[in-house]
């Protein structure tokens, strides 16, 4: 093998939900600007999946739908699974995305997640009633732990800001596995990670400075 | 500066009121234009989203007030073209008719779509959309009109077609309604002040805000940098938007952040 750096590609899971263009074109801007030469690809394929050097899956909706639109796709949940559990290539849900990664999801209706970061997602329930529901908006983090894809990025209170829209939250079951969390009214989980898996409630997809830094970062991850 | 003080705050420390300038667009242009900076093509919407995006805006709006349902493709590519080139929230709204129409929208790339006129025709429709893409993505737009006489206790009723239709739905009854349906935030429009320049209708935002526990929207009537603080401080808004203000350059998003910041909000300042 020669020393050139073959360019890797980054699956994003097309599987009917939400907004996938705009996840796509945030990576691609995120590469340019980290001078990364990397394939965003958007795919339905379960065999891109399986064979991508790193994986990412969007969502934006309601849990069981989302679920069901994962589970429509034939194959899609093992050519995940084969690339994040048994390759351990990087891994990034984001969102909805994020919360699939769970155990369960009490929206609507209970549905099994796909189990890898244990935990169930539920309603925010905000300690003061008053704070609206869905946590919606620009909002700092509070890291719990040092994360490779939050290098470099300002956190705390006068730190940078992620853009969260979301009435439901995922309530870890094992605290180490907490990244980030935002503040509202109470600790809500921002941001899970555990070796090459990580997930974010909020849309870096959607959060300019922040979210740029974050994708970069995650492209760049070796876990 | 006038208005800082006075009022007291108080909110969640962290989550930052939004401001949202809001574009009318027609026929896949801009309505009026916009003034504010040097646009190559000030009616194209993609280049003024791009400029507010730059510009440290929170949120952005369209608002589609194109009369024909047939010319939904170039609304669908205005959106999708927006998407690409700007990381920040997208709302669009205008003929959200269907279950459908939502879906189009947020495929084209918009984050959350506003239902009008067909929510008040068929509030079902809230509560389909919601269960099928989450009450995180559906706003519902009131419009309402004061139609209680001075000495009455105020009451506000909704009214479609730009005003024109009442509906004898009373508003606060109405967005009640809509947010047990499942709409994840209501952006309320006053018909009373939309255009005036004379500041939000601050008590029928109140009065809804404090009906329901999702986020507010105040929106038409903006005149100046104050009727901002004032839609969050004594409307109880969660996010203003504003159109006029901004695009004619009276005032810059940033000074608007400023001015609020200086007043006591909570504001995203980094951006």
């Amino acid at each position: 093998m020669s020393g050139r750096t073959l360019s890797e590609t980054v699956a994003i899971i097309d599987y009917g939900s939400g907004n996938l263009h705009s996840a796509a074109k945030a990576f691609e801007r995120a590469a340019r600007e980290a001078g990364l030469d990397t394939r965003i690809l958007v795919t339905g394929d379960p065999e891109a999946v399986a064979s991508a050097d790193r994986v990412v899956l969007p969502g934006v909706g309601a849990y069981a739908d989302c679920r069901r639109g994962l589970d429509a796709v034939p194959g899609m949940v093992e050519a995940m699974t084969r690339a994040a559990i048994q390759a351990g290539r990087p891994f990034l849900g984001i969102c909805v995305g994020m919360q699939l990664m769970a155990t369960r999801g009490l929206e609507y209706e209970t549905t099994p997640g796909l189990g890898w970061i244990p935990g169930d997602v539920g309603p925010i329930r905000p300690a003061d009633p008053a704070l609206k529901i869905p946590h919606m908006g620009w909002n700092t983090l509070t890291p719990d732990r040092d994360h490779a894809l939050l290098a470099g990025i300002s956190t705390g209170e006068g730190g940078l800001h992620a853009y969260f829209v979301h009435s439901y939250a995922l309530k870890a079951d094992r605290p180490g596995e907490v990244v980030a969390h935002a503040d509202y009214g109470g600790p809500v989980t921002a941001m899970v990670g555990r070796d090459n898996l990580a997930g974010t409630q909020f849309h870096p997809e959607k959060s300019q400075r922040l979210g740029l830094a974050l994708l970069a970062n995650f492209l760049r991850w070796r876990p | 500066m006038i208005g800082s003080t006075a009022w007291k705050i108080d909110e969640s420390p962290v989550l930052k009121t939004r401001i949202i300038p809001c574009l009318d667009v027609k026929d896949g242009r801009v309505v009026k234009g916009v003034q504010f900076l040097e646009l190559r093509d000030a009616g194209d919407p993609v280049e003024a989203a791009k400029a507010y995006d730059a510009a440290g805006a929170d949120e952005l709006c369209f608002l589609d007030i194109t009369a024909s349902h047939e010319a939904r493709g170039t609304l669908l590519d205005v959106v999708s073209r927006t998407a690409e080139a700007c990381f920040m929230p997208l709302t669009v709204g205008g003929g959200v008719r269907a279950v459908e129409d939502v879906r189009a929208l947020l495929l084209a790339g918009a984050d959350k779509v506003a239902i009008n006129t067909a929510a008040v025709k068929d509030p079902d429709l809230v509560a389909r959309a919601a269960e099928k893409f989450g009450a995180q993505c559906i706003v519902v737009a009131i419009d309402a009109k004061r139609v209680s006489g001075a000495a009455e206790p105020a009451r506000w009723e909704i009214f479609t077609h730009g005003g024109r239709n009442p509906t004898g739905l009373d508003a606060i009854a109405f967005a009640r309604t809509v947010a047990a349906k499942g709409a994840g935030e209501l952006l309320v429009t006053s018909m009373d002040k939309d255009g005036t320049r004379s500041g939000y209708d601050l008590a029928l935002t109140r009065a809804i805000a404090d009906a329901v526990t999702v986020p507010v929207i105040a929106s038409g009537g903006v005149g100046g940098l104050d009727d901002l603080v004032a839609g969050v401080a004594q409307g109880g808004a969660s996010a203003v938007l504003a159109a006029s203000i901004f695009h004619f350059g009276q005032h810059s998003v940033a000074e608007a952040k400023a001015h609020m910041a200086a007043a006591g909000l909570s504001m995203r300042l980094d951006a």
